[in-house]
């Protein structure tokens, strides 16, 4: 095994295209426990720690530049008011020790459909910018699952940034685990309004081969909010429209039965998070709509 | 390869050191500093954790070479890292260690090193924590013997006697 | 070299040594409280300062000039025929010192066992379970022994996999050990149950036909692992004579020796076994891990080889506590008086015995848990099968049956449309009860009283995840819900239960074991000051042993200054760190040891002073604050004036009374010197769309007989209840039809974090013993039973559901 340290971007792209089995570490949380536990030997180990971009981010008007090894802990205390959706995703990874190391870039290189920024970067609407000593392009995120701990890059491809919409209205996100801390999801689930498009976007976690949105949900929900006027009015949904919301999110899983929980456990509960966070981001919509009618 | 890194304030160097090797191996079977512990090498467990430039990390999962360079606080240094912060004098046992004594919060010990270093870092950040903030700061370190109980209770008498120092005999 | 905590080795001549042999009530002396930090003190534990410092040595800490790093490769398969292992890549790799197989295991004893030697030290010819270890390397390095290991070449035919009762006691069924000769092949009806144990008592099917309510069930426990935190580790250092020195983190030095020796081929005395620090144990430790192994290494290669498992081979290298299928009817009359119980306990030993004829023992003469039953029909009996091998857990056999039994009084209180707790009061056991064994329970037994103990404490208030908000009314906190940091409720379908359970376990080994301890106690003069030195084996597992070895020195020789030698194999053994047995039988040898210094402290002074003062041959003389004083507390020397230049010194056994084994037909028999008692209130939260639970509250009275440490007691049972409530909850390992564990990690095999972990109210009550030294009842394990079915009581209470499975998944919850 070798060890590269690159200390510039360029330096890291030029290692990667030289080398394209380089596993890259940033934090170091999942690809240390595959080292430690014998699941993987890379022939190099490429250290992001010490580029600059990457542990930086930048707020723009529309979306946020995230470097992609700035850690959970960065995210949660400086960057809830604008991704408010990821912040609470964030404080859910791990264990406080895990935050300070893991990040959204890593979660993205691993794949894993368990990994909690998923969802949130679904809902939120969110690309990956990879970079190449061939070039730079930017990747959807819903392009970037492919399969079960796959994902778009090209072999000589590095995760640099991730652009995020910046939040226009509540978003939430909720997380089952078997356990009320440092917890792998069993299922996952986010959810964001956009009352300025007056749309709303999902993302579920960890209840199909890959991250993805219940697109049937976020359509049925657009129009039903639409057709009620319930952006002007501010007014909940019908509870009938609610359980349908819930009932596609739920149809939209492709779950399969493993040591953390049962295909049909996973199907309910990502029903029950869609529920309860509809309900919850909407009386969020209607006190900041009411706040704002007041001022 | 070789990695160098300061520790507790002093520089060490550690020679062959295999890639794979993680900051915990360095630091317990290379550097003699065996206080930090291997419970469970997937950072799970936070009984290896230690300051990395300041902040909390399991080091099982820092790899040696992303040391290179950087500033750790292992549990063995903890009570100089303490006095240096207060610009007091080094005890051989911080505020927090004592507060784990004192409190009975020791059994088998192995999750201790880890323990003590989170909180005192949640101490240092939060000096009048909540019993929920108490309990999140140390959710990810798992201990076996104790039910947690007593181990709350140190860290509420730590904190208390960080902010009334002149009452610790 | 590193040791453990606080060695002094204070070696010597030995001079005024006296030798002895103690039982039960052989010392009248009570307890006294003239030295400050004596018996009943919430004394200081003396390793604790270097166990919050890091300095404390434990087993995966040493380190030897020149060592080796062992590493071993383990079965795949749960079940396979090994046609053939070739070495050779793996010796010639660089780096490697040796590569050992079965063909290397140097003596004829090749099998090594706790009862039953059935446990090869490498496998020969057949794996039985996932992850048997089957060769070994020696390395300079852990990853080069790894990459070795990996280069070992074996060839295995899968075999089928005996994985339930049914395939197990099936005709045809593959024999895991054929041929068997151990003491219980000849009265087990298939060779594939390790040991059966009935127990009859009364006429249940006459009882039967007297009860106005019956009620049945089905329950099953998984297995549980005792996932203590540090990991599997030694370090073995060849010696000049042909033996090896051990540093092994253990719960019973001399056992291990008397397995390890023989199949090194080595005289006892050649194994020299020194206790590392150990990192918890709570029955893991109780067989062996890699003692065997790092010993062959270091022999073959002539160099001191350390071992150190990670967490994933932690999971396999050793025993887990017994899954368990319990099957129980229970009738009572209309005013709820229990009129008889019918039960059959099936556990799953896996592939080797380890401690399951023990477990069975348990399960069997606690299965009516603490109720007077006259009639009862009982069968339990452990099964050989290819899953992993399952011995010793904290509360072995009384907690699988605790959770069952404690079901059923409340499937019982449900169908009587009693109160759960009136029902248990009306049934429980008292002083001068008779168990389903015949056995008269000869101390207290305040059954009822710490039932109404707990259910008189006030209840937490509702809605405390309101109360924990900062930011006024509407506010939640969700650390305080079920689900926790990660955010899945703010009150919704969360619904509150309250449950109540009371637990029986035996304390000390049982059924006629001779389980006794040794200590040695020197006194003497330094420096001006008394000082004592107290060296027993007695592994300190984290339990506090060392500190309650101090606080009887201190008690009985009035010497405030104890040193504790560090526990190795120079001292007679200690027995086992176990069956809440260490306190009660450690504590006994040391207290009575004590006593035979005192004598010969008090000869001596009568020897010098005696013609001084007619008190020293009338009165009563005591040892206290360094002094010899009458008990009216007149002071007649310094223990530095009686002592002079020599030290005075002692080594003694000491038994607790007898017990006697179980009939193998009936069951009757004085199977336990004593029993202990704990009963809980679990107060829970239950989300129940998602079936996720917040236990709030888990309150404990539990009975001690003695507080010799009250911090510690408070520590043991709030340790005890969280393992519990683990089980409830979510600790499992999951072995699938193939015989392959799937979650050996701590991400897939979870222990409650402190934010699942909720306040542990203990109230503590001391009802002497009198056959025990102060009185004192044995408290480990009682809490670790009647936690996990108080949470489930709670559950139920909150869901209307009735979840016969521990632990308890959210599938279960919302019956998906």
């Amino acid at each position: 095994m070798e060890f590269l340290r690159p200390r510039t971007w360029q330096e890291a792209l030029a290692a990667k295209a030289e080398h394209p089995s380089a596993v890259p570490i940033a934090g170091g949380t999942d690809v240390m426990v595959e080292i430690n536990f014998d699941h993987c030997r890379p022939t190099h180990l490429m250290d992001l720690g010490r580029v600059p971009e990457l542990h930086e981010w930048e707020v723009g008007s529309a979306t946020v530049r995230l470097g992609a090894s700035v850690p959970y802990t960065k995210i949660i205390e400086r960057l809830a008011p604008e991704l408010p959706g990821l912040a609470l995703a964030s404080h859910t990874v791990g264990s406080p020790q895990i935050r300070n190391r893991g990040s959204v870039g890593g979660n993205l290189g691993a794949a894993s459909p368990a990994g909690d920024a998923h969802p949130a970067l679904l809902a939120a609407g969110a690309e990956v910018e990879a970079e190449s000593v061939r070039g730079a392009r930017r990747i959807p995120v819903e392009d970037f699952y492919t399969g079960v701990k796959r994902n778009a890059l090209a072999d000589d491809e590095l995760i640099k940034y991730i652009h995020i919409a910046r939040a226009d209205g509540p978003q939430q996100f909720s997380k089952v685990g078997t356990r009320n801390a440092m917890v792998i999801a069993v299922c996952a689930f986010s959810l964001a309004l956009h009352p300025a498009r007056r749309t709303v976007r999902t993302g579920i976690g960890s209840a199909a081969p890959t991250p993805l949105r219940a697109r049937a949900a976020e359509d049925f929900l657009t129009v039903a909010l639409e057709e009620g006027g319930h952006w002007d009015s501010g007014r909940p949904l019908p509870p009938s429209a609610a359980r349908r919301f819930a009932e596609l999110c739920a149809a939209a899983c492709d779950p399969i039965d493993d040591v953390r929980g049962s295909a049909a456990y996973r199907r309910r509960a990502v029903g029950v998070m869609a529920r309860r966070t509809l309900g919850w981001t909407w009386e969020s919509y209607r006190g900041e709509e009411r706040s704002t009618r007041c001022a | 390869m070789r990695v160098t890194f300061t520790v507790n304030g002093r520089r060490h160097e550690a020679d062959d050191v295999w890639e794979g090797e993680s900051l915990l191996y360095v630091l317990r079977e290379r550097l003699g500093l065996p206080g930090s512990k291997n419970a469970c090498e997937q950072g799970e467990c936070g009984s290896c954790t230690v300051r990395l430039d300041g902040e909390p990390v399991c080091a099982c999962l820092v790899a040696a070479g992303q040391a290179e360079g950087r500033d750790v606080v292992t549990v063995e240094g903890l009570a100089g890292y303490e006095a240096a912060r207060a610009g007091t004098a080094p005890r051989e046992v911080g505020t927090v260690q004592q507060a784990f004594l004192d409190a009975g919060a020791v059994q088998c010990g192995f999750c201790t090193p880890g323990l003590v270093v989170a909180a005192d870092e949640l101490i240092e950040r939060n000096p009048a924590p909540s019993d929920a903030d108490i309990r999140e700061a140390l959710s990810g370190n798992l201990c076996r013997c104790t039910g947690y109980e007593k181990i709350l209770d140190a860290v509420r008498l730590a904190a208390g006697r960080a902010a009334a120092p002149e009452e610790v005999s | 070299m590193a040791g453990t905590a606080d060695t002094t080795a204070a070696t010597g001549a030995g001079a005024g040594a006296r030798t002895g042999t103690g039982t039960a009530g052989a010392t009248a002396v009570g307890a006294r409280t003239g030295t400050p930090d004596g018996v009943g003190a919430s004394a200081r534990r003396p390793d604790g300062t270097l166990k919050v410092t890091g300095e404390f040595a434990y087993s995966s800490d040493l380190w030897h000039e020149d060592m080796l790093w062992g590493c071993t490769l383990r079965s795949p398969y749960a079940h396979a025929e090994i046609v053939s292992v070739d070495i050779g890549e793996a010796l010639a790799q660089a780096g490697v010192h040796t590569v050992l197989t079965y063909d290397d295991l140097p003596a004829e004893r090749k099998n090594y066992g706790l009862e039953i030697k059935d446990t090869p030290a490498l496998a020969h010819g057949r794996v039985r379970y996932h992850g048997e270890p089957v060769a070994l390397v020696a390395a300079d390095h852990p990853e080069t022994a790894r990459r070795a290991a990996a280069k070992i070449r074996v060839e295995y035919r899968e075999l089928p996999v005996v994985h339930d009762e049914d395939n197990a006691l099936a005709e045809d069924a593959p024999l895991l050990h054929a041929g068997r000769e151990d003491d219980h092949a000849a009265h087990v009806p298939h060779p594939n149950i390790v040991h059966r144990q009935p127990v009859v008592r009364g006429d249940a099917d006459a009882a039967a036909r007297r009860a106005d309510v019956v009620v049945t069930g089905t329950y099953q426990v998984g297995m549980q692992d005792q996932a203590f935190l540090g990991p599997e580790s030694g370090l073995a250092v060849p010696a000049e004579d042909g033996g090896v020195d051990l540093y092994i983190a253990t719960q019973w030095l001399h056992s291990d020796r008397k397995q390890i020796a023989p199949v090194l081929g080595l005289p006892e005395e050649k194994v020299r076994m020194t206790l590392a620090g150990v990192g918890g144990a709570f029955g893991g430790r109780e067989d062996l891990s890699m003692q065997i192994h790092a010993c062959l290494l270091a022999l073959r290669t002539g160099k001191p080889v350390k071992m150190v498992y990670n967490r994933f081979e932690s999971f396999f290298g050793h025993v887990h506590r017994h899954p368990a299928t319990l099957r129980y009817e229970h009738g009572a009359t209309r005013d709820g008086r229990l009129t008889h119980v019918r039960c059959r306990i099936v556990l799953d030993g896996g592939a080797y015995a380890s401690a399951s004829p023990a477990v069975v023992g348990n399960a069997a003469s606690l299965s009516v848990g603490p109720y007077v039953v006259d009639d009862v029909d009982i069968e339990a009996l452990a099964l050989y099968t290819n899953n992993p091998p399952c011995g010793a857990m904290r509360g072995f056999g009384a907690v699988q049956a605790c959770f069952a039994y404690e079901a059923q009084l409340d499937k019982l209180a449900d169908r009587l449309g009693m109160d759960p707790v009136e029902l248990r009061q009306r049934n429980a056991m008292a002083q001068g009860a008779v168990m389903p064994t015949g056995q008269v329970v000869d101390s207290p037994a305040p059954v009822a009283e710490i039932l109404r103990r707990v259910k008189a404490l006030p209840l937490p208030p509702e809605r405390q995840w309101e109360a924990a908000a900062e930011g006024g009314r509407g506010a939640v906190d969700v650390r305080a819900l079920p689900g926790g940091l990660s955010n899945t409720t703010r009150g919704e379908g969360v619904v509150r239960g309250v449950g109540y359970a009371v637990g029986i376990k035996n304390v000390g080994f049982s059924e006629g074991f001779d389980d006794y301890s040794t200590a040695r106690v020197r006194l003497e003069a330094a420096g001006g000051e008394p000082v004592a030195l107290v060296h027993t084996a007695a592994a300190e597992v984290g339990q506090g042993g060392v500190t309650v070895h101090q606080q009887i020195v201190r008690t009985e020789l009035g010497v405030g200054h104890v040193t504790v030698h560090p526990a190795d194999t120079r001292v007679g053994s200690a027995g086992s760190t176990s069956a809440s047995r260490q306190t009660y039988v450690t504590g006994g040898a040391v207290r009575h040891v004590c006593g035979l210094v005192r004598e010969e402290v008090l000869e001596r002074g009568r020897a010098r002073f005696g013609a001084h003062h007619p008190a020293w041959t009338s009165a009563e003389l005591l040892l206290e604050g360094g002094k010899v004083v009458t008990s009216g507390g007149e002071v007649l020397a310094s223990l530095v004036e009686v002592l002079g230049d020599e030290p005075v010194e002692a080594v003694g056994e000491w038994r607790h009374r007898p017990t006697e084994p179980f009939d193998l037909t009936t069951g009757q028999g004085f199977g336990h010197v004593q029993y202990s008692f704990a009963a809980h209130r679990a107060v829970v939260e239950v989300d129940i769309e998602l079936g996720l639970v917040k236990v709030v509250e888990l309150a404990c009275a539990q009975d001690v007989g003695k507080a010799v440490n009250p911090d510690a007691v408070v520590g043991q049972i709030q340790g005890g209840t969280t393992q519990g409530l683990g089980l409830a909850v979510m600790e499992e390992i999951l072995v699938d039809p193939s015989g392959r564990v799937r979650n050996p990690s701590f991400t897939d095999y979870l222990i409650p974090t402190i934010l699942d972990t909720p306040t542990i109210p203990v109230d503590v009550l001391e009802l002497a013993d009198e056959h025990a030294p102060y009185g004192l009842r044995g408290a480990g394990e009682a809490p670790t039973l009647s936690s996990t079915p108080a949470v489930l009581a709670a559950i139920r209470a909150a869901t209307g559901r009735e979840l016969p499975r521990v632990p308890v998944r959210p599938e279960h919850i919302v019956d998906v």
